[in-house]
């Protein structure tokens, strides 16, 4: 790689030919202010505010979409740049609705954290702003435009990374803002509901429907037994909140914060984990068994599951049946647990912290409701689950270390991996393996479906079957990538060299979901995933098939993978979506016994 | 409803605005409706969003009905410097409308637009295909009266 030397406030820096100044910067050691680039994306040189003097150029050039040259001689920092630098801040806050106090993305703004640092006077800014109508139309995400800095982040999120094609630029000049179709709101667009925008949003103009009042009020209310789940990557992203390392793992302070907060019963969304892995797992060494020459792709991640029913929905007959973790658990805890325990499934209340905002679409799906109750009544982000932490003012870094409640919360390490990409690929070829060869893998690591590629591919050899070959695809735009490559092997020859695809929606699987802390980039979502493969590498129980709880309750309840009780409670059906508004068209599988 | 208008052009996402162009002048309204961005993403499979962002980018487009005239008065700074803003008020006093509005009798739109390049004859404004320089507020007024009469 061809290296560039150039000085930045006459510090010398050599980086790679193709960076940009503002990442050389970096590196150098001087971070140049910025609103709209972020490391992760594509830079759009939209704000301004980064702008820097390169010796030799008339007028300053911006940082975020300027590549270094040889000899480069940079200055960040002038008495001219600092002019410029809070003009342009002080007319993006003239048009933004300072509401810092109540705003879910205070502390977290990086708008507000600029406006801090290049010390802003807010008395001298003009309020230019109309208020406009805030966008409540979708079950998942809120938009709030009035917040919003138009610095184009959710616009290149969505189209670029995710493919999804809900948002856009609409106008121009002063009237110039971020939309939907035709303005009929995110609820009503091709929105998958993965809130990757919502991450990257700045400000707190896209964020997450909040349901915290719901939790709260069902938590006080003295008639409800309520019931707790939480997903794999959520014990890995909570501890950085309160000053702990990124990525750390908690479990014992996440389920003791859920019983300090006063849920009746705290289990573990990793056990269902395990038990989607056995339902799914099974039907995986069927399809190999019956050499159909069609994939089992994964249904975990519901941004995946509406995505494919939008814009694939001929590849839908082929995804796993199995319904995601979060939906065997709200279904198990309307059956089998009060059954269990004595209690009326009326009373109880489901609720899942995940950190997904899809998951908040995914538990209002008509097909997951008992008698038009949803299995999964209430669903919370990680971000909820943080304010909620911080509002009971629970110490969560000194907080005792708590077990949960038995039944439905052991779980292996091939449960804890569901949290990042290639995690549910891994844990179901531990259990595949042992399905097919009544033997456990001499070793259990399959790195080669580890890390945050976007699509990883490998063949893993099953002796007594002979070769199946996997791919795992993370973020929506890499999903497109291997389903058009499925659709059209399929399409030419009638089957596909894949025998099991995992796809999340979000880039790096979960730990990097629409729900986890706002500016929780690749980074973090690296240090989060390298977390849960290491709680799953010091587990005494690493395989789905050894948990003990799934082996009670397949005996007790379930009989086994795939019964006809299973597929009552633990599989579920999909649909063909429209691609202007994502409405159901017509159900596409289910309708047969079973593919 | 639109497969006329597409025959003419190749399903290539560069054809767009050569397509939203055809099937709003050929709409009685000169408006492109929501069910003819759906056909043209169904034709181009370019998706909706990106085609309401070069519908609302653009100021010759329109999503709402319009009226049989559009008068696209200029104000770009020679046209402002001569005085288009008394041009403006007189047009909404006499149409009784404002911006993008249509009379109720749909018989005029009024917008406001940028440069029509004849800035030798400022205040300009253009209805429909014809360009009218040297604006007056009686000038306005009559071209008004002239039009209704023609109908």
């Amino acid at each position: 790689m061809k290296m560039i030397n150039l000085t930045i406030n006459n510090v010398p820096v050599e980086v790679p030919e193709g960076t940009t100044l503002i990442q050389a910067a970096l590196k150098a050691g001087f971070k140049v202010p910025s609103l709209c680039w972020h490391p992760d994306l594509a830079p759009t040189a939209a704000c301004g505010i980064c702008v820097c003097d390169v010796e030799g150029y008339p007028v300053p050039k911006r940082a975020c979409a300027t590549p270094v040259t040889e000899g480069m001689k940079v200055n960040t920092n002038s008495r001219e740049l600092r002019e410029l630098r809070k003009t342009i801040l002080e007319l993006v806050l003239a048009n933004h609705d300072v509401k810092c106090p109540t705003c879910v993305a205070n502390g977290k703004c990086e708008l507000q954290q600029l406006a801090y640092t290049m010390d802003i006077d807010m008395e001298k800014v003009p309020k230019l702003l109309e208020m406009k109508p805030i966008d409540y139309s979708s079950p998942s995400i809120v938009r709030d435009t009035n917040k919003c800095i138009n610095c184009g982040r959710c616009i290149t999120v969505c189209n670029d990374i995710q493919t999804v094609y809900a948002l856009t630029f609409a106008d121009r000049g002063f009237e110039a803002h971020v939309d939907t179709a035709m303005s009929w709101g995110i609820g009503n667009s091709a929105c998958v509901n993965c809130g990757q925008c919502t991450v990257y949003c700045p400000t707190g103009a896209l964020r997450e429907k909040d349901d915290t009042d719901k939790v709260w009020d069902a938590l006080l209310d003295p008639t409800k037994h309520v019931v707790v789940q939480e997903a794999p990557s959520i014990r890995a992203s909570l501890g950085d909140e309160f000053g702990m390392d990124m990525g750390t793992v908690t479990p014992g302070k996440m389920y003791a914060a859920l019983r300090a907060l006063g849920f009746d019963s705290v289990m573990d969304t990793n056990f269902t984990a395990d038990l989607t892995i056995m339902e799914e797992g099974t039907e995986c060494v069927e399809n190999l068994k019956k050499h159909t020459g069609k994939p089992v792709i994964t249904s975990c991640s519901p941004g995946w599951v509406k995505f494919v029913e939008t814009y694939y929905p001929d590849l839908t007959p082929y995804v796993s049946t199995a319904k995601s973790p979060m939906s065997m658990f709200g279904a198990l805890s309307k059956t089998y647990y009060p059954e269990v325990h004595g209690l009326d499934p009326k009373d109880i209340v489901s609720v899942a912290i995940m950190p997904c905002t899809a998951k908040k679409f995914e538990a209002q799906r008509p097909e997951l409701a008992r008698d038009g109750v949803p299995d999964t009544d209430i669903v919370l982000t990680t971000r909820e689950f943080l304010r909620m932490i911080h509002e009971a003012g629970i110490d969560f870094q000194n907080i005792k270390e708590a077990k949960p409640d038995e039944g439905m919360s052991f779980y292996t390490g091939a449960g804890t991996i569901f949290g990042a990409t290639g995690g549910v690929m891994e844990a179901a070829i531990r259990s595949a393996y042992f399905l097919v060869t009544g033997q456990d893998l001499e070793n259990p690591n399959i790195e080669a479906v580890r890390g945050l590629k976007g699509v990883k591919e490998a063949v893993i050899t099953i002796p007594g079957f002979g070769d199946v070959k996997v791919a795992v695809a993370n973020g929506l735009g890499n999903a497109r990538k291997v389903m058009d490559k499925i659709q059209q092997q399929i399409n030419e020859t009638g089957s596909t060299e894949y025998h099991f695809v995992e796809i999340m929606a979000c880039p790096g699987g979960c730990v990097g979901g629409g729900g986890q802390p706002f500016g929780n980039g690749i980074a973090q979502r690296a240090r989060r995933g390298e977390a849960l493969y290491k709680e799953d590498a010091n587990m005494d129980f690493r395989c789905s098939h050894h948990n003990p709880e799934i082996t009670k309750i397949y005996a007790d309840y379930l009989e086994k993978p795939g019964s006809h009780k299973a597929h009552e409670l633990l599989h579920t059906y999909y649909f063909g979506r429209d691609k202007f508004k994502g409405q159901v068209e017509k159900q596409t599988t289910g309708l047969d016994s079973h593919h | 409803m639109y497969q006329e208008i597409f025959k003419k052009y190749e399903p290539t996402k560069d054809n767009l605005i050569y397509i939203l162009h055809d099937i709003q002048d050929n709409h009685p309204q000169q408006y492109i409706t929501e069910e003819a961005v759906l056909s043209v993403s169904k034709y181009l499979n370019v998706p909706i969003n990106h085609i309401y962002g070069v519908i609302t980018f653009y100021g010759m487009f329109s999503m709402k009905a319009r009226g049989k005239n559009i008068i696209r008065l200029c104000e770009s700074p020679p046209c402002y410097l001569k005085g288009c803003d008394n041009i403006y008020r007189k047009l909404k006093e006499e149409l009784n409308i404002k911006q993008n509005e249509t009379t109720e009798d749909g018989l005029f739109t009024l917008e406001l637009c940028a440069c029509l390049g004849v800035c030798g004859n400022a205040p300009v404004m253009m209805i429909n295909n014809d360009i009218y320089g040297d604006l007056t507020e009686e000038k306005v007024v009559k071209i008004i009266k002239d039009i209704k009469g023609e109908k």
